[in-house]
């Protein structure tokens, strides 16, 4: 007993990594590899996430309960990036909704500049309100206009049209900047005013998605977004792709008839096909997240991250050496949000989709932070385990829950309504599953799977 | 014997050790300082007396009976009253609840106990209605007394009352405690003020590093060439 | 110049529309908001199960309703949801206590940081909202029985002689009554009682409550009760009103923290202010004031769009911008709440 708990406390990562590729290589036996490789995909993603509000978390103790606003901030910016326009709609109201806009941009930069001169705040109030009901006077007949385009298929703008990667860039960009409005207002103050404002922008952030069809159809999603990797249906037909599939099916391809292999090879392709473009998938995000690691851990050590460390190691002394805390907290703030965008354009990207009603805090919010927690908070590596162990679960959980309310039929014998009751329910046991994890994790092992060294909480 | 005494207390903050043998003591209608260096012991040797920090050698007497082992709450049922140095009243409370919670564990009439703080702060009736919050330094060391007045102590244990006031406060402070001793309390004190301290009191104890370096009464303390020398600044 | 009927009827539309249902949310947003402030005071830290535990609250007065009517044991014309809300506070009290003994005591005894608990308050908040859609589905249920109204818009017309109505639900009546009576007891207990002042004592300054001889333990309990009296008929006014969805309730975890810091952190006043603020804002900028002015405008100046400032889809995001501009002007709140 004792020898396998020290087998544990030296090779955490070790085992914690051959536990995973077990989990998924099961999975892959029993059920199948597309589905394994498409919870390692989500993995992947989440593990992202993870790793950005675990940098918020574990470098400067921010927390952020708006993930699932930045996510969905980064997913809105593939729409907004990569899609194709919609030229009718621009003409319609493009110009007039833009000008609206800048009215309004216009109206908080010139208040921002009024308080920060101190005039009178009559004039910085007359300036918001003055800019508020200008923008409302362009912005309700552009917004119909655009949405009345054909509101079927488009009845919004459209995006730009660019390359994929430029929109995974532009959905960080988008969700630092939100992060710096949050932080610039509530850093400095109360520590859970970050959280009760980060919380709210989130709310605020699906609801102007949801209800201004404009932007990205609200409700009535955006999809067959561009892809960064090739359709099922090019593989399928492509020669490279069947000599490759014949190569690997040799032995078992020749023993067939010519009328089966044929057969044989089409269910082949498909099935390969899949599997690839899933592959392909897997390798855009590990290369991501392993990049994102390395520039997360090379920043740690470099003379900013000793920078960071001093303030998180004790917060009073470092600012009483003149480091400027709460600019330190805003760069992390602004960094770990952009990650997360980032990832929540990922995400789109993978499923080709945005549909808002999709994002749900439980979801994204809570989910996250327990696998931050889980995994070890302040470790970034631990982060990603902690990810892929969440993820796997909560996919997992549904069969399991179903399993569960099985049991308990077989045990009480007779259908007495129980079992019908849990079966309907089950899926809600996650939220008390993963609250459970969460508060046991906690409060019997606050370091998680991999403790981050020497940090004391 | 004294009514409160601290014999060759031990105590350690981890594994520093902080007080290393020390004996204070003080009687009723007496006022005992403790002064020293930064680091000497003194508040600590607050905490022991009232259990806040549990001692490792030594023993704790009230009225000839070991308190040593009794909990925090016990001594303040048996007599012992704190007013810490800081944050020593409740601000958003007006003046008359201060004195309320002070008699929290009391299950009598205190009416007796408050017409006596009453007489001897008289400025506490007239504001007994105003927030102690928005009292002045002086005053509000007056509720953080009359407070521990509350409970009718036999022994008041007060840490540095004067700290970060001004000159003239001080003197109404020192006012304070010596009306205190009056009352027929035992007020043992913890005092950076050396020499004014030790021109009102009836004892004093020199602490230097957790030990007693001299002890004695304030006169002779003040007279003593080499606490003038190492303490007094000549 | 209106006539003295246009502007009386114009009032009137307005006290229909916008007055009394933000009196009525107010009072409920109110009571969330004191169990905020009163958990923050006493136990440092912000409650992020707040609005999940009115939910379960609700839960259990909607389970008690129902077996009370089953068996008959009803007034009739009186909402039976008020008859049963004393039995469900017992079972709210028993769970709190519990999440109190099991969950918070640790942190609170080991002085684990702020943060740390909000943290776990959240881990509190999907458990209990769990539990909640577990036991009642995620469906809207309404559980109002018993006259819907006091007096209808038909009938005050009726008798005003009017052209416009002003309706009373029972609802609106009821809250107003109950949340004035909850918040006087809570003030009286919290001003008057040994134990009320006892805990003001311990949210003033903690040390010295416990040199006074305060009982912490004593003082977090009876903490816990006001928070259980409190959510649970701030939860069974507003379900009583709006009809009873998880997600509805999970919605007003916003309005509610915004109530509490545009009010001072840690403020009971502050709270109940703040949710007035909030309420009202709400309503008057989220309602289409055509009607309004076509009575007090002459004729030639009829508005012909809807004047609506924001539309209603947003009234959860005026309490979020309401919210910020409070921390950009005055953190601490309008009753000087605690910031640091």
């Amino acid at each position: 007993m004792n020898n396998l708990s020290h087998i544990w406390q030296s090779h955490r990562q070790t085992i914690s990594i051959l536990v995973m590729v077990f989990l998924l290589a099961f999975v892959g036996v029993n059920q199948s590899w597309v589905l394994a490789l498409s919870i390692f995909n989500l993995c992947l993603i989440s593990a992202i996430m993870a790793l950005g509000v675990n940098i918020q978390w574990g470098y400067a103790g921010l927390f952020n309960i708006g993930i699932m606003g930045f996510a969905a901030l980064g997913g809105l910016s593939v729409v907004l990036i990569s899609a194709p326009s919609v030229p009718m709609a621009v003409s319609a109201g493009g110009m007039k909704i833009l000008f609206a806009l800048c009215l309004l941009l216009l109206s908080i930069v010139l208040s921002v500049y009024l308080s920060k001169h101190k005039y009178n705040k009559g004039w910085v109030v007359l300036s918001l309100v003055a800019g508020y009901f200008s923008m409302r006077y362009f912005y309700v007949d552009a917004a119909q206009a655009i949405e009345a385009v054909n509101p079927s298929k488009t009845g919004y703008l459209g995006g730009l049209g660019l390359p994929v990667p430029l929109a995974w860039l532009a959905g960080g960009l988008l969700a630092a900047g939100a992060a710096w409005l949050i932080g610039k207002i509530t850093l400095g103050l109360r520590s859970d005013y970050l959280a009760i404002a980060s919380f709210g922008i989130a709310e605020i952030v699906l609801y102007i998605i949801k209800n201004e069809d404009w932007i990205a159809r609200g409700v009535k999603n955006v999809t067959g977004l561009p892809r960064p990797v090739p359709l099922e249906i090019d593989l399928q037909q492509s020669p490279w792709f069947e000599e490759m599939v014949v190569w690997f099916n040799q032995s078992s391809l020749s023993l067939l008839t010519e009328v089966e292999k044929t057969k044989a090879l089409g269910i082949l392709l498909r099935e390969y096909s899949v599997v690839f473009v899933k592959l392909c998938y897997s390798g855009l995000f590990l290369a991501i997240l392993v990049a994102l690691i390395v520039m997360a851990n090379l920043a740690f050590d470099s003379p900013w991250g000793r920078k960071v460390r001093a303030i998180r190691d004790n917060e009073t002394a470092a600012s009483a050496m003149g480091k400027n805390v709460k600019r330190q907290h805003l760069q992390i703030f602004i960094i770990g949000s952009a990650i997360v965008g980032i990832a929540g354009a990922l995400l789109v990207t993978y499923t080709g989709q945005f549909t808002p009603n999709s994002y749900q805090s439980l979801r994204f919010t809570f989910l996250i932070w327990v696998m931050v927690i889980v995994g070890g908070s302040g470790n970034n590596f631990g982060s990603v385990i902690g990810a892929f162990f969440i993820w796997f679960f909560w996919v997992e959980s549904t069969p399991m829950g179903l399993w569960l309310a099985e049991t308990v039929q077989n045990f009480a014998g007779a259908d007495n309504g129980v079992s019908a009751f849990l079966q309907e329910r089950a899926h809600f046991l996650r939220y008390i599953f993963m609250g459970l994890i969460m508060l046991l994790v906690l409060r019997f092992a606050p370091g998680g799977i991999l403790p981050e060294k020497d940090k004391k909480l | 014997m004294t009514y409160l005494t601290g014999k060759n207390l031990f105590a350690t903050y981890g594994t520093v050790p902080i007080l290393r043998g020390c004996s204070v003591g003080v009687n009723r209608g007496e006022l005992a300082v403790i002064v020293g260096p930064n680091g000497a012991g003194k508040s600590t040797v607050m905490k022991v007396l009232l259990g806040l920090l549990p001692i490792s050698e030594g023993e704790v007497l009230l009225d000839g009976k070991d308190i040593s082992t009794l909990s925090t709450q016990q001594r303040i049922g048996l007599g012992l009253a704190f007013v810490p140095q800081n944050n020593n009243i409740f601000p958003t409370m007006s003046v008359a609840e201060n004195l309320e919670m002070g008699a929290f564990l009391r299950h009598d009439d205190c009416q007796a106990t408050l017409d006596e703080v009453y007489t001897l702060f008289p400025i506490l009736f007239e504001k007994r209605q105003q927030l102690a919050g928005q009292l002045s330094g002086g005053q509000r060391q007056q509720v953080a007394f009359g407070r521990a007045m509350m409970t009718q102590p036999t022994v008041l244990l007060l840490d540095e009352p004067t700290a970060g006031v001004s000159p003239i406060v001080i003197d109404e402070i020192f006012a304070n405690i010596l009306a205190l001793k009056e009352a027929n309390k035992a007020v043992l004190m913890v005092e950076q003020n050396t020499q004014q301290a030790l021109s009102i009191a009836d004892k004093g104890f020199v602490l230097v590093a957790g030990k007693n370096a001299h002890t004695g009464t304030g006169k002779a303390l003040l007279n003593d060439d080499e606490v003038r020398r190492d303490f007094l600044g000549g | 110049m209106p006539s003295f009927d246009d502007v009386l009827n114009a009032f009137i539309l307005l006290s229909n529309f916008v007055l009394l249902p933000a009196l009525t949310y107010g009072a409920q947003l109110a009571l969330g908001a004191l169990a905020v402030t009163l958990v923050y005071s006493i136990l440092r830290f912000a409650n992020f199960s707040q609005a999940n535990n009115m939910a379960f609250g609700t839960a259990m007065t909607i389970l008690l309703t129902g077996f009370f009517q089953s068996q008959g044991w009803t007034i009739s014309g009186f909402p039976t949801a008020l008859l049963v809300v004393p039995l469900a506070i017992v079972i709210t009290t028993i769970c709190l206590l519990l999440t109190e003994r099991w969950v918070y005591r640790y942190y609170r005894i080991n002085n684990a940081k702020s943060i740390t608990v909000v943290m776990v308050s959240i881990g509190v908040m999907f458990i209990m909202g769990g539990l909640v859609q577990l036991i009642m589905g995620p469906e809207q249920q309404i559980f109002a029985d018993g006259a819907r109204f006091i007096w209808t818009a038909r009938e005050f017309k009726a008798f005003s002689g009017l052209s416009e109505g002003l309706a009373l639900k029972t609802s609106q009546l009821t809250t107003i009554l109950l949340a004035l009576l909850a918040v006087g007891l809570v003030f009286y207990f919290l001003q008057k009682t040994k134990i009320g002042k006892a805990m003001r004592a311990f949210s003033d300054n903690e040390d010295l409550a416990l040199l006074s001889g305060i009982n912490p333990d004593k003082v977090v309990r009876t903490t816990w009760l006001l928070v259980a009296i409190l959510t649970t008929i701030a939860g069974v006014l507003f379900g009583l009103d709006k009809g009873f969805s998880p997600f509805q309730y999970h919605l007003l975890l916003l309005p509610i923290f915004a109530s509490v810091i545009v009010g001072g952190i840690g403020s009971p006043l502050g709270a109940i202010v703040g949710a007035f603020v909030i309420s009202f804002s709400e309503m008057l900028l989220t309602y289409a004031y055509k009607k309004f002015f076509i009575y007090l405008l002459p004729t030639a100046l009829e508005p012909d769009s809807l004047l609506q400032l924001i539309g209603t889809e947003y009234k959860y995001a005026v309490s979020f911008v309401i919210l910020i501009i409070v921390l950009l002007v005055k953190p601490t709140g309008i009753f000087k709440g605690k910031v640091l």
